[in-house]
């Protein structure tokens, strides 16, 4: 049985969840054990049982985020269950789990992994390195894996099945962190898991400007981003910037406005599926990345987007 | 306080990535090693953390003695000194295994990473230190700051952030926003001259993974290009040609 962690935010399966479902149902050879900390909403089992998943252990007794309590009872579903293989979302939440999954359970641990395994030759999976410069091809050598995989990197499938509920109550355990404080900007899309993403940079001439930024990117359903420069003058918080050191992501579609492309910055967004790049230098290097190019002042074709975006709206 | 910074040495940021020997190791020709950025961030916060609560900082690398120059820029930054594990870092669990048995013996009550290597990105020390040492970690930390024999971290969540108070020892991992790094000046150069660097051999440790081959993304088509004059046309071509957008 291939087991996968399923990230419980505030009861809502995410499509990273039902990615992991779908990859580990892919490579299960019996059933997908999935497990999940905190109560889901209602129908929410049913979206992992339409991508593979055959039973949920929901975990009670946990009330906050603790990395040290939430491993002790995955990992003790996982072994009572002799589940071998574990799939996450490389989510911050997957991220911070996933290594310490891998020690509790002996196994080989992998991240930031970008396809299906190859078990042609041993177990071979494909992971980004390089922050988007390469790929390396690493062969997972314990018989327990855990494989963190990147979201919007592999084919999500349906595969419905008939899904179990099981409930299973945490033991006590010693909690040495506590949440004091959360804010998130309400009704955002994740920047790592937006589909498309609109993104500016200096060429956007100052942060009033971005209202238009916004506007398409409302349009398109589109999380925003932003160059490294306009992260570092406070024009956007780092949590929108997309490169080397800031977030790499891999959209179907992004959209890069008034950025030049250094290789740093091409290096977080150059997996995207179709990148389209607006500069009025026709020298900018991004052009050579991109798959589809426009010439020109943002301020002059901005708005026409809109419109366009707009127009085919309604 | 004593406070431990693991420190990966990588390609310079603006490195064009290629690899030799049938594309299984990285090709190094030209290439500037520097200290990974986001463990300059934990190096930089340590020494500010110590100048203000008093203690030590202790940098520790997993790598040959080719690291050695790299190391001695972070001593010249302000650490006191260093330890170097003489083995290649095979991946992030054998990084891990090294640190911990430094970090067993050490009595050290902080333990800082980046949040990932920008070289294979793994993001897993972190964590992996964590569960090796049964420590709290708390991973991509915009904050860290001590009070009263406890740390208090921010980090990032999927969508905003999060204030965590945590029990010490405790391993974190810094993201962008913690600090600005510092940049060594003459007379932090001078004294890292002369400050201990320490070479330790490894513990015996299993391989759980082998890197097999490196490949460089496909390379992209020319540019299809649209005037200006006609943006809009573009979600015309995004929706019916390239079938990106609904």
């Amino acid at each position: 049985m291939t087991g996968i962690y399923a990230e419980n935010s505030e009861g809502i399966f995410k499509k990273s969840v039902l990615e992991a479902a779908s990859y580990a149902s892919r490579i299960s050879n019996g059933g997908v054990l999935a497990v999940c900390i905190g109560q889901p909403k209602d129908g929410e089992a049913d979206k992992l049982a339409q991508y593979g998943v055959s039973k949920l252990i929901v975990v009670d007794g946990i009330p906050a985020f603790d990395s040290q309590a939430y491993t002790a009872e995955i990992t003790k579903i996982f072994s009572a269950n002799q589940v071998q293989h574990i799939v996450l979302a490389n989510t911050y939440e997957g991220k911070t789990l996933a290594p310490r999954i891998s020690v509790a359970m002996n196994a080989s641990l992998a991240t930031n992994v970008v396809d299906f395994p190859d078990t042609s030759n041993g177990f071979r999976i494909r992971r980004g390195v390089f922050s988007g410069k390469g790929f390396a091809i690493v062969e997972l050598n314990k018989t327990n894996k855990v494989i963190a995989i990147t979201p919007n990197s592999t084919e999500l499938k349906q595969n419905p099945v008939t899904i179990s509920i099981e409930h299973s109550q945490a033991a006590a355990h010693q909690i040495n962190t506590e949440i004091t404080a959360t804010s998130k900007a309400a009704g955002k899309i994740p920047l790592t898991e937006a589909e498309v993403v609109v993104s500016a940079g200096r060429g956007m001439k100052g942060p009033e400007n971005w209202k238009m930024v916004e506007e398409l990117a409302e349009l398109l359903g589109a999380a925003t981003a932003c160059s490294k420069p306009v992260a570092d003058m406070d024009w956007r918080p780092h949590n929108e910037h997309v490169g080397q050191t800031g977030i790499t992501i891999k959209p179907n579609l992004y959209i890069a406005i008034g950025i030049s492309g250094a290789i740093q910055h091409l290096a977080g967004v150059s997996s995207s599926k179709v990148i389209v790049v607006i500069n009025k230098d026709p020298e900018a290097p991004f052009f050579k990345a991109a798959d589809y190019g426009i010439v020109g002042d943002a301020f002059d074709v901005l708005p026409q987007l809109i419109e366009a975006a707009r127009a085919s709206k309604n | 306080m004593k406070i431990l910074v693991c420190m990966s040495v990588v390609p310079d940021t603006t490195t064009k990535i290629s690899f030799t020997d049938n594309n299984t190791k990285l090709n190094t020709q030209g290439v500037q090693f520097i200290i990974n950025p986001y463990d300059e961030l934990s190096l930089t916060r340590a020494i500010e953390l110590t100048e203000k609560h008093g203690g030590t900082v202790t940098v520790a690398n997993v790598g040959k003695a080719d690291a050695d120059a790299v190391i001695r820029k972070a001593l010249a930054i302000g650490a006191n000194d260093a330890i170097r594990i003489n083995a290649d870092p095979v991946d992030g669990q054998y990084v891990a295994e090294q640190l911990a048995h430094v970090i067993r013996s050490g009595g050290y009550d902080l333990v800082l990473t980046g949040r990932e290597s920008i070289d294979y990105n793994g993001g897993q020390v972190c964590g992996l230190l964590g569960e090796l040492l049964s420590w709290p970690a708390v991973n991509v930390c915009t904050r860290i700051d001590l009070e009263n024999g406890k740390a208090i971290f921010e980090r990032d969540i999927d969508g905003g952030r999060q204030t965590v108070t945590s029990s010490l020892p405790a391993v974190a991992s810094a993201q962008k926003d913690l600090c600005e790094p510092r940049i060594p000046n003459m007379k932090g150069i001078m004294a890292a001259r002369t400050k201990p660097l320490t070479v330790v051999e490894p513990v015996a440790v299993e391989f759980a993974s082998t890197y097999r081959q490196f490949e460089t993304p496909a390379p992209k088509q020319a540019v299809k290009l649209i005037d200006a004059a006609n943006a809009g046309q573009l979600i015309d071509l995004l929706r019916n040609e390239a079938k990106i957008i609904a």
